[in-house]
């Protein structure tokens, strides 16, 4: 059964979390950095992968993680969403740690991977565009072979007229600025190459807080991982688990919204009275909160669904993601227009969270890529 | 201290003592209610145990695996989930005795004379009066939106007693007989062509002070306890995926693929995710009260439900073409249920647009939500300090 609920484990880690960014890496922090091209506050990662265990909580025991769940991770990406924290754990500790996860884990390379992802020494990203959705990587195990060097079918160069036009070249990789090991799809597996061995060319991103890059590795040669076939399943688990849980991270990027709306238009006063006793704008908040609560209920879905392994993943993760990108978004952007002036002011942060909730509401599949796989999943084809 | 194994034992006394397949209905109903099976966190001699609310299902579970007959919840909605414990908080000890069981077993339906066509949303406005004369109290005026008045033998009211005090503090609540020769109840026609509802005329009507409930003038914190456990019946029953309104409509996209288009396919997307979403939050809710977290999120629900039963038949209709130009009937008819989904696409297009109004309307609600959850402050007030008699109308 599933179970929606938040446990005591989970609320004590959502409470270290939260304790964690409120000290390091609060508003003004990350407003003083975003345009420095380093926007990772030194040591914060450190503590929230490492001292707190936080990179390894999908990771089984056995292999150097916290053997904990989805349902623990989802709480972290609250937390990260809240505050709008620039820290590859969406990237690293979910999507690429998903993916090595799905490998053969006995194997000495991925063993040793996981191990440091675990620990948080090592941040690995997967060499794909931010925007790839679950299930859209296929085809990955039979992309040609170009320039006698193997490429994921979700590079640019396979699309007519898209990517950099430089073979083995993938835009929009996201946390590629932080990343030691890129993991690569290319026709014949996924491989493992050392970011040193990879040419990064940073690009500007909407999101300021999660940064993109340009990442090109047909010069490396890089450890074969998986063979395709294996590969192309592992890929898809990671994916549908990022996607699964970015629902946390909107959730918990909606909820900062919501209070710091409620705050402000309780404070702020105009007409002899506080903006907020205007009916007008408190039906817009109790309808945020009304979003919120079902944000809630479809991103928990989601979490437990793929914490328990249930055949159901694909379908509560695609619900989720249908559901919580465009609440994130409407709550960001209510969130700008109640605020008024000051809400379009660089100095306050409501910016942050509209551009990472707008990128979000791209990243791992739009909503309407959401919606189609809903479509087939429970039988309501489109017209023919 | 009674738990689940002592009530299982007693559940299957009272099966083994009036076996259901022998026993009449409400022979058994009645033996149940005196096992103190009825409502098990009632008092004992009430239908109770005095035990936990969540054992019930304990019971329920046990008599339903028996076969047992059940008091037809659904027929009974508004004794069972308002009168009662309205009853059970302030009624005196001979009103518990006299009402409570013939309301549980089904003997006696109970309606709610609440609503006036001048007090809808303003509930503290009403103006039906209730004047004191000796022992008894004359009560005139009109009552609307009254579902079951034809059916009820009881109803709750409230009455305003002293139109001299702001509104709020000059009501009183009653149990009022429906048999009593002043009480005319005449059906009132909706949008549906259907009179699920009535209109309810009080010309003199006597009420002993005995079926006063609350002290005189209390009336208005009498009704908050009756409205708090209506937002809490509303909503609170588990449903598979697509069980709600978007079940039909999912049906005829798959059997009919004549009737497809794009347009309709993202809409349909829209308001399946939507439905899916809603059924998850509902079970969350529903988990929260097993775990005693009872959180503000039933409002949500009640809200959410509203507009996805106007959105999802407002598509429906659109999507059968032809058909949904045509509606099943229009003759006035006087259903003992409320039904929102039954008969055709129009029907439960025209009846869910009473779904943001009944209960609350969504800008009430609303309003609600964002005073007592976000905390967002009230909009300036000129009617609370105002005599009821000197308020505009």
């Amino acid at each position: 059964m599933t179970d929606l609920l938040y446990s005591e484990t989970e609320d004590d880690l959502r409470a270290a979390v939260r304790s964690l960014l409120a000290d390091r890496a609060d508003a003004q922090t990350l407003l003083g950095r975003i345009e420095t091209g380093a926007p990772y506050v030194p040591g914060l990662w450190k503590s929230l992968a490492g001292d707190m265990g936080a990179a390894g909580l999908l990771v089984p025991e056995k292999l150097g993680g916290q053997g904990a769940s989805h349902r623990e991770a989802a709480v972290v990406l609250e937390e990260l969403g809240r505050a709008v924290t620039p820290a590859p754990y969406l990237t690293s500790a979910v999507v690429a740690t998903e993916t090595l996860l799905a490998l053969d884990t006995e194997g000495e390379p991925v063993a040793e991977l996981l191990a440091g992802l675990a620990s948080g020494r090592t941040v690995a990203v997967l060499a794909l565009p931010l925007s790839t959705a679950p299930g859209t990587e296929r085809g990955l195990a039979t992309a040609p072979r170009e320039h006698g060097v193997d490429i994921g079918s979700g590079a640019p160069e396979t699309r007519e007229g898209g990517g950099s036009g430089r073979p083995g070249t993938v835009t929009g990789v996201a946390d590629a600025l932080a990343a030691d090991v890129f993991l690569v799809p290319r026709a014949d597996g996924l491989y493992a190459v050392p970011a040193g061995d990879a040419v990064v060319v940073p690009q500007t991103p909407l999101d300021l807080t999660r940064p993109l890059a340009a990442v090109t590795t047909d010069g490396a040669v890089g450890t074969l991982l998986a063979d395709a076939e294996t590969a192309g399943a592992a890929i898809r688990r990671g994916l549908l688990s990022g996607a699964g849980l970015l629902a946390s991270e909107q959730l918990g990027l909606a909820e900062w919204c919501l209070e710091e709306t409620v705050r402000h238009t309780r404070q702020r006063y105009q007409f002899n009275r506080p903006v907020g006793s205007f009916q007008a704008l408190k039906h817009r908040m109790a309808q945020l909160w009304l979003e919120i609560v079902n944000a809630r209920a479809a991103a928990r879905a989601a979490a437990d669904a793929l914490a328990t392994g249930s055949p159901e993943a694909p379908l509560t993760v695609a619900v989720a993601q249908a559901y919580c990108s465009k609440v994130a978004v409407h709550a960001a952007e209510e969130c700008v227009q109640l605020h008024g002036g000051i809400g379009m002011t660089w100095e306050h942060p409501a910016h942050l969270a509209l551009k990472r909730a707008k990128s979000d509401q791209v990243a791992l599949g739009s909503a309407g890529r959401h919606q189609d796989a809903i479509a087939a999943l429970v039988d309501l084809p489109a017209p023919a | 201290m009674t738990d689940a194994a002592e009530l299982r034992t007693r559940t299957q006394r009272l099966l083994a003592e009036h076996p259901p397949a022998t026993t009449a209905r409400e022979d058994f109903l009645r033996a149940r209610f005196d096992a103190g099976l009825a409502w098990v966190h009632y008092p004992v001699g009430l239908g109770g145990l005095d035990a936990p609310r969540s054992l019930q299902a304990v019971v329920d579970a046990e008599l339903a695996a028996a076969g047992a007959p059940d008091n037809d919840p659904r027929r009974i909605g508004i004794g069972l989930g308002m009168a009662a414990p309205t009853l059970l908080a302030y009624g005196s000890d001979e009103v518990k005795q006299r009402f409570l069981k013939p309301l549980w077993v089904g003997e006696e339906v109970w309606c709610q004379l609440f609503s006036e066509p001048g007090a809808g949303s303003d509930l503290a406005a009403l103006a039906t009066r209730a004047v004191r004369d000796g022992d008894t109290w004359v009560v005139n005026g009109q009552k609307v939106w009254t579902s079951s008045a034809h059916v009820a033998r009881w109803a709750i009211l409230i009455a305003r007693t002293d139109p001299d005090l702001p509104k709020h503090r000059g009501i009183t609540y009653f149990v009022c007989d429906m048999t009593d020769p002043g009480v005319e109840v005449r059906p009132l026609r909706q949008i549906t062509g259907e009179a699920e509802f009535n209109e309810v005329f009080l010309t003199d009507v006597r009420i002993p002070d005995a079926h006063r409930l609350g002290e005189a003038g209390d009336g208005w914190r009498v009704a908050q306890t009756t409205l708090m456990n209506e937002r809490v019946s509303i909503g609170g029953a588990r449903i598979p995926r697509e069980g709600g309104m978007i079940g039909p409509v999912a049906k005829t996209w798959r059997e009919r693929p004549d009737l497809r288009t794009h347009d309709l396919h993202r809409r349909l997307l829209d308001l399946w995710v939507d439905s899916e979403v809603a059924r998850l939050t509902g079970e969350r809710l529903r988990q929260q009260l097993v775990a005693g977290q009872p959180g503000p999120e039933g409002s949500a629900m009640k809200l959410g439900f509203a507009r996805l039963n106007q959105a999802i038949s407002g598509l429906e209709v659109e999507l059968l073409g032809d058909e949904g130009l045509l509606y099943g009937d229009w003759t006035m008819r006087r259903p003992e249920l409320v039904d929102f989904t039954g008969r055709d696409a129009g029907y439960r297009y025209l009846r869910s647009k009473g779904n943001s109004i009944e209960g609350g309307t969504t800008e009430v609600l609303l309003n609600i939500v964002a005073e007592r959850v976000l905390g967002l402050p009230p909009e300036p007030r000129n009617d609370k300090d105002v005599a009821w008699k000197d308020l505009a109308r």
